[in-house]
């Protein structure tokens, strides 16, 4: 569904990601993991078409992305940190992207209802705290129903509570048959979400593999210790 | 009108700062109007008043504007919307409350006392003269990321436009004036919307007489039907250059 062909970005002299090539398929659940400032971030965003890329090209649903935009209705994206019109209330934010999207059919309205951020309608971006702001990105981004999810670091800021909720949610679309691609720094909350890893260290993928795979080739029933396991044999190689 | 237009259009209606812009204006108009009785001396002094503060509340305003918007694009850009489609919203959102309120605090004195050739004149040059700072706005903050430095490019346009071109012109008049630089004076001007808007109107008020040879060259270029065309082309093209370089520059930019 997303095929990236040897995507690099410069930002200046650094190099943020650096000939990434990666297929992902519908049904997939794949976790992007990496320290911080590896490119995770930016590699969703060249997805999206935020960030334009130096070299390399990326196809969705078998077209190419650049100059286009119609493919974005097809993904729901929640940012790491998501930024909203400072005097818009919740209720005008969600009108103006239905308006926008021009789609009042077939709305997936679960989190709206979960997260009971009906109450919360009347109130100004600029209120909001950090996590009710993460509720209103989750709520938007699953809100069309869309084949592919993107989720920037999707339970940071969130209560246990709330993040159970989305992680439930999560579990549900995947059976659906959706793609989802979810970056996070918490392991051991991905353990029941996933079916793949894509592990990206100073803009280079290091691996791609399934969780099968990499339990099997460690010996290593957690996906945390799994992975720590194959840093460890990097360094010492 | 597409939705986005809309957005902004009331967003920016609902901003104190229009409104107190539309009352200043008006009262400005009415009260030169009627303070002075003969209605070509008042365009005259709305004429200066016009050329001096409308630019400044143009650009400033505007490129304040675009970088507080910049969540509302971050927003939009993972939508299915053009990029370029966000950038035009934005300007003729923009443009068309500014336009508005032109209209409101200026036009409708304007049509009022003086509903004359000059009168709407006036009023045309005054449109152009808020499209084209818009578009100069768009341009100084595309150029940086940073707010304050981008106001500040904002702020040097208006200066260098509005004072420092004067100083400059006058300079060079003086320094030359052994060499026969009239008909390069004319040239000049259409660097700099506001002298061209100035020129445009004083033409029409019969005052160029005082105005000497200079003047005189002046009326048999701008006082001709193609020299007025000439010169809206010219403030066409103050509008549409700065912006397309903005939208080229903004395509390419990584948010």
């Amino acid at each position: 569904m997303i095929e990236i062909n040897n995507l690099s970005k410069n930002f200046g002299k650094l190099k943020v990601i650096n000939n990434v090539s990666l297929s992902c398929n519908q049904g997939e659940c794949i976790a992007l993991i990496g320290p911080n400032g590896c490119g995770k971030t930016t590699l969703i965003k060249t997805i999206l078409g935020m960030v334009i890329p130096s070299k390399g090209t990326i196809k969705f649903k078998g077209e190419y992305v650049s100059k286009n935009f119609e493919y974005r209705k097809y993904i729901g994206y929640m940012p790491q940190i998501g930024r909203y019109p400072d005097n818009m209330t919740i209720g005008q934010i969600l009108e103006m992207i239905k308006e926008i999207r021009k789609s009042d059919l077939d709305l997936d309205e679960d989190l709206l209802h979960q997260f009971k951020l009906k109450d919360l309608f009347n109130k100004r971006m600029r209120t909001l705290s950090g996590g009710t702001t993460q509720k209103v990105s989750a709520t938007l981004a699953f809100l069309f129903n869309p084949d592919v999810l993107i989720l920037d670091e999707p339970t940071a800021g969130l209560d246990p509570l709330a993040s159970e909720i989305l992680k439930e949610k999560i579990i549900a679309e995947k059976q659906k048959g959706k793609l989802i691609l979810i970056t996070s720094h918490l392991l051991s909350e991905l353990d029941d979400l996933i079916t793949q890893i894509i592990f990206m260290q100073d803009g280079e993928v290091q691996f791609h593999k399934t969780i099968a795979d990499l339990k099997a080739s460690t010996g290593e029933e957690k996906i945390s210790k799994a992975i720590a396991t194959i840093l460890k044999a990097k360094n010492n190689e | 009108m597409n939705r986005i237009i809309k957005f902004i259009v009331l967003d920016i209606l609902k901003n104190k700062i229009v409104l107190v812009y539309t009352a200043i204006l008006s009262i400005l108009s009415w009260s030169v109007f009627s303070l002075e009785d003969n209605s070509t001396k008042g365009l005259l002094t709305l004429l200066n008043v016009i050329l001096l503060t409308v630019p400044l509340i143009s650009v400033v305003f505007s490129t304040i504007y675009i970088y507080n918007s910049s969540e509302f694009i971050e927003l939009l850009l993972s939508q299915p919307i053009k990029r370029s489609k966000i950038w035009w919203s934005l300007f003729f959102g923009l443009t068309l409350s500014l336009l508005l309120s032109f209209f409101i605090g200026t036009g409708i004195p304007i049509l009022f006392y003086a509903p004359s050739d000059v009168g709407i004149m006036m009023l045309l040059v005054g449109f152009f003269i808020t499209t084209v700072f818009v578009a100069i706005a768009f341009l100084s903050s595309i150029l940086t990321r940073d707010k304050a430095k981008g106001i500040g490019i904002a702020i040097m346009l208006w200066l260098f436009f509005a004072l420092l071109f004067d100083g400059i012109v006058l300079f060079l008049l003086f320094q030359l004036s052994d060499y026969p630089i009239e008909k390069m004076m004319v040239g000049i001007t259409a660097f700099n919307p506001i002298d061209l808007a100035r020129i445009l109107i004083l033409l029409h008020l019969d005052v160029s007489a005082m105005m000497g040879y200079t003047g005189a060259i002046f009326k048999d270029f701008f006082g001709t039907s193609i020299g007025i065309f000439i010169a809206f082309i010219i403030l066409f093209l103050w509008i549409i250059v700065p912006f397309l370089v903005s939208l080229i520059k903004f395509n390419r930019k990584d948010l």
